[in-house]
């Protein structure tokens, strides 16, 4: 990165030859007037390339090949490819540049030398923090009504919760305003905000109900029975239902359709979380696997083997890399979500995580019985050490849901005891979009925001493990135009002419060096192709495990 | 233990009073913006949906003339302005504002041929079948003056075309030979013939002005320099030519529209072989303009509706029609690069808009900010088939799409039967000729 020179010191500022070098204006008052920093400001590359989306490193799949009746096809496709990347190259700049007006920074928790943070109790954080984030801790006694499930809106701003014993209730957290308090009268396994804090679905014993903010039953949807978890899906306005029949339905809360209801054949479904990323609900069965599903397939996108006994949750972290689970062999994993789907780091934890939850900035949490472990990676996004905790926090109850408060410092646990609500710096996103979710958002904004988010809802079969596929190439179609055109046709149009050679000058041009020159070609052509099969059939010998032990069948091997 | 929360002060979140507007806080990291592709997909797909919504191009249709319109021109420094030629030799001049007549003059005995204005926008010029080339003022006359030409002069044939040069006080003719008058002299300058056959349109090159366009009834586009006596080079087609457009913003490619259905933009450096060919109409296409930003032309036709083409593409992006529309004879597209204005038979002038769906007026700075933002959009999802597939919808009468239809299976039939002789020729000797060969005759320089 490069460095600016102090404004006010006494040594002369250096000029970088790769600046643009600006022309000084010259001004009759001070003659002597310098920019000290000349240039636009520097941006560091790790910066602009989060903002980057062209992979220059990508060969395009097909580039169309030069015909006689389009001789400048390719190098038309390829000057129209080198403007987009300049204007990609010159946006990420601009967007990384804009970074500096971000008002916020990320909160944190440092030990002095040697002291461990996991030893940091609640108590202690509670007072050495400002008034405003002190209120943020709080516990909520609720031992009448039983082992809690709790829900935090997008935006952060409200809580809602359901006891088993059927007490729903849900609130402005941070003003602690209540918004409404009911009782269903029938066990409550699962709760969730919809798109916004007025809309709330709750599953219940026998049938998923929605109520609005103030306690109202808005539906009861029949369709959906005997769910336990409840996942939902902004941006497709799916909620996610899991269910002990084993099923895995979608309803589209928009239109208030079933989209469909996918028979996971793995028996009673209890662990589901979604993928943030891509929206593939990730669902953990008892024989140790995790399936990725999407509503457009009637298949698993992947099974995943990740713990001997069965899975006990899962959790998803928000760029959508890396997936934690815990299983009943008491293990806590790690997995790259990157297509590999290898596990990157496991520990074994003595009693079990039944619980999991990956913050904005990648903070794992884990609720153990009655403990609260967080684990904290180096930086943001990045993979979260499980060797030393980062906080740890004991409840009053067994844990019985766990999530991280968008935007705000905060994790909210449920349990038998009631709600509390951690503090856990460092764990959240320091600055919000306005118009994506804005906690500060006032009635108006939200049924603004409302109606935007409706009119680009996203198809449900849009779902797939990688989101960008549906800007890139559509290869296998691109393909199979091509073969039926070529059939059409009768010949190929893209093919290249075989080589004629020119007649040149007087006397050069006899049939016979003609011929020459023809062979000439043909052979050089030949020669390449041979060469290229030559270096591919290398390196697929390279590629070829390094420690496998030579076998006897060898020799038979072509 | 050195700790610190996240704790924002409200009051840097929420407007102070109710007149103040809202504070939005932006962050432009993509990990907040998930799903960025489907939601630009969705976005592009609602984009297009509205484009096809608001798709009301028909504006005006001027109503005047006791005969069909046969020639259209645009007036050079005024964009209100309109002169109209009819088949009745009444010439009437328009305003688009007010979308009135504002003039009328019984310019020739039989069809006013061909029409043009000078380049300063004082006067303009009409032929007619009366073998005479008038001269008008543009202002009317004064209250008691006749309606009287400047100039006139008497030819000794019938003249089917009349251009303007772009900046000196020269016009050329055509009939059996293109001729090149100075304004003050009733004697053609010079005349250029090569061969004996009706010519029917001459055109001036904007750019390269010297440089004159041609069409004759014997098939060929002849070429011109006014400074040379002789012509330059022709081409010769399979069918007649119309008329051709010269592009304003490219000295040497002009466009021609043919008899055979097809438009041919040909560059004037490599006359054997046309840069593209523009196929959609199904009948004989009568006139052709140019936008004045180079990129597109607009072309009339014989079945009744009118098309615009990109320059760069073999088939339309747009296809405009009425049911009273009949044979469209002329078309324009004016200097603000927004409207286009046709003539056809059934006596009326309409006016279009060159955007289908482009709001009119004033728009204001957000509403210019999201048409550029769905612009973008749409180029960027087009090839998407549910996109391109609402994109490119357009409803056509039944006689136009019927016939589409069976020139579809005449032209498979046609394809079909090349390959089978290719198939059971010796081979090399049924070739492959690509379709921008197929109607170019010959080239003679």
């Amino acid at each position: 990165m490069e460095t600016a020179p102090e404004p006010g010191g006494d040594v002369p500022p250096k000029k970088s030859k790769l600046r643009v070098q600006r022309k000084q204006p010259t001004l009759s008052s001070c003659p002597q007037a310098q920019d000290p920093f000349p240039g636009p400001a520097p941006v560091p590359a790790e910066a602009a390339g989060k903002f980057r989306r062209i992979n220059k490193s990508k060969q395009l799949p097909h580039a169309k090949a030069q015909t006689r009746s389009r001789p400048h096809a390719k190098a038309q496709t390829r000057s129209r490819l080198e403007v987009a990347e300049a204007e990609e190259e010159e946006t990420s700049l601009r967007a990384a540049r804009s970074a500096l007006l971000l008002a916020e920074e990320p909160g944190f928790l440092e030990g002095e030398d040697g002291e461990d943070t996991a030893k940091v109790r609640q108590a202690d954080i509670v007072e050495a923090v400002d008034i405003a984030s002190a209120a943020k801790h709080f516990d909520l006694n609720l031992r009448q009504f039983g082992p809690y499930r709790l829900s935090y809106s997008r935006t952060g701003r409200h809580l809602a919760f359901g006891g088993r014993r059927g007490h729903v209730a849900a609130l402005d957290w941070v003003t602690k305003k209540l918004m409404c308090e009911i009782n269903v009268m029938e066990a409550v396994r699962d709760i969730r905000f919809l798109h916004s804090e007025a809309l709330l679905a709750v599953a219940q014993n026998r049938w998923l109900h929605i109520y609005d903010n103030q306690g109202i039953e808005l539906h009861c949807i029949r369709r959906c029975d005997r769910v336990t978890r409840l996942e939902f899906l902004p941006f497709h306005f799916l909620l996610a239902t899991a269910s002990e029949t084993g099923f895995l339905t979608y309803l589209d809360v928009s239109v208030g359709k079933i989209v469909t209801a996918l028979n996971a054949r793995a028996g009673r479904l209890d662990v589901m979380t979604q993928n943030p990323y891509n929206a593939v609900i990730h669902l953990g069965h008892s024989n140790g696997t995790v399936s990725l599903w999407s509503p457009a397939l009637k298949e698993p996108l992947a099974k995943i083997l990740c713990h001997r006994g069965g899975v006990r949750a899962v959790a998803v972290d928000s760029s959508g890399t890396y997936m934690a689970t815990s299983g009943l062999d008491h293990q806590l994993k790690v997995f790259d979500l990157r297509g590999t789907f290898q596990p990157l780091s496991a520990q074994t934890l003595p009693q079990g995580a039944g619980h999991l939850a990956f913050s904005q900035r990648g903070l794992l949490a884990a609720g153990m019985s009655d403990v609260v472990n967080i684990w904290a990676g180096q930086g943001k996004g990045s993979l979260p050490s499980l060797q030393q905790p980062y906080l740890t926090h004991r409840l009053s109850g067994q844990v019985h849901g766990l999530q991280f408060c968008p935007f705000e410092d905060v994790l909210g646990v449920g349990h038998s005891g009631g709600i509390t609500s951690m503090l856990v710096p460092g764990a959240a996103e320091p600055n919000f979009d306005g118009l994506e979710s804005n906690p500060y958002r006032s009635r108006k904004q939200r049924q603004e925001w409302e109606v935007k988010a409706l009119l680009e809802k996203v198809p449900a079969e849009l779902i797939c493990l990688d989101p960008r596929a549906l800007a890139e190439v559509d290869v296998a179609t691109l393909e199979q135009q091509k073969k039926e055109r070529i059939e059409r046709l009768g010949y190929d149009p893209e093919a290249k002419a075989p080589f004629q050679p020119k007649p040149k000058q007087k006397g050069r041009s006899s049939t016979a060096s003609l011929l020459k020159r023809r062979k000439k070609v043909l052979d050089e052509e030949h020669r390449d192709k041979v060469r290229q099969s030559l270096q591919q059939q290398q390196k697929q010998k390279k590629a070829k495990p390094e420690g496998a032990r030579p076998s006897a069948l060898d020799r038979f091997v072509r | 233990m050195k700790v610190k929360m996240l704790s924002r002060n409200p009051d840097n979140y929420v407007r102070e009073t109710k007149l103040d507007i809202q504070r939005v806080p932006r962050n432009y990291d993509p990990a907040l913006h998930p799903f960025e592709v489907p939601r630009e997909y969705v976005r592009a797909l609602n984009a297009t949906k509205l484009e096809r919504v608001f798709a009301k191009p028909f504006l005006a249709s001027l109503d005047g003339h006791r005969d069909g319109v046969n020639c259209l021109a645009k007036h050079p420094k005024s964009l209100a302005t309109v002169l109209s030629g009819a088949c009745d030799g009444e010439v009437r001049l328009w305003n688009l504002t007010t979308r009135k007549c504002i003039r009328t003059i019984q310019a020739h005995e039989g069809f006013v041929r061909g029409i043009c204005t000078r380049f300063c926008g004082s006067s303009f010029f009409t032929i007619g079948d009366d073998k005479t080339v008038k001269q008008w003022k543009m202002d009317g006359p004064g209250s008691g003056e006749e309606e009287e030409p400047l100039q006139t002069i008497l030819g000794k044939t019938v003249y089917t075309g009349i251009d303007h040069h772009w900046k000196e006080a020269v016009f050329a003719t055509c009939g059996q030979q293109v001729d090149i008058w100075d304004e003050q002299r009733t004697s053609p300058i010079c005349s250029m013939t090569w061969g004996f056959d009706s010519i029917s349109s001459v055109k001036f090159n904007p750019i390269e002005t010297f440089l004159l366009g041609s069409c004759a009834s014997d098939r060929n586009i002849v070429l011109y320099d006014m400074r040379q006596a002789t012509p330059l080079k022709k081409v010769i087609l399979d069918m007649r030519t119309n008329t051709i457009c010269w592009n304003p913003m490219e000295a040497f490619v002009f466009t021609a529209a043919n008899e055979d259905y097809n438009l041919y933009t040909f560059d004037m450096r490599a006359l054997d072989t046309p840069v593209m060919v523009h196929m959609d109409h199904v009948s004989a296409v009568l006139d052709v303009d140019y936008s004045p930003t180079g990129k597109e032309f607009v072309s009339a036709s014989f079945d009744k509706s009118i098309r615009i083409f990109p320059v760069d593409k073999s088939r339309s992006r747009e296809v405009y029609h009425t049911k009273r529309m009949q044979h469209v004879i002329c078309v324009k597209w004016t200097s603000d690069n927004k409207y286009i204005m046709c003539g056809s038979d059934e006596m009326n002038i309409r006016l279009w808009k060159a955007d289908a769906s482009e709001k009119l007026g004033v728009l204001s700075s957000r509403e210019k900010a999201a048409k550029d933002y769905n612009q973008k959009l749409k180029e960027k999802f087009q090839h998407h088939p549910q996109i391109k597939r609402i994109a490119r919808h357009r409803h056509l009468p039944k006689s136009i799409y019927s016939q589409i239809l069976e020139q579809r299976v005449m032209k498979e039939a046609r394809r079909r039967k090349e390959v089978n002789r290719r198939k059971h020729s010796k081979p090399g000797s049924v070739p492959i000729v690509p379709e921008k060969k197929k109607h170019i005759v010959a080239v003679v320089k």
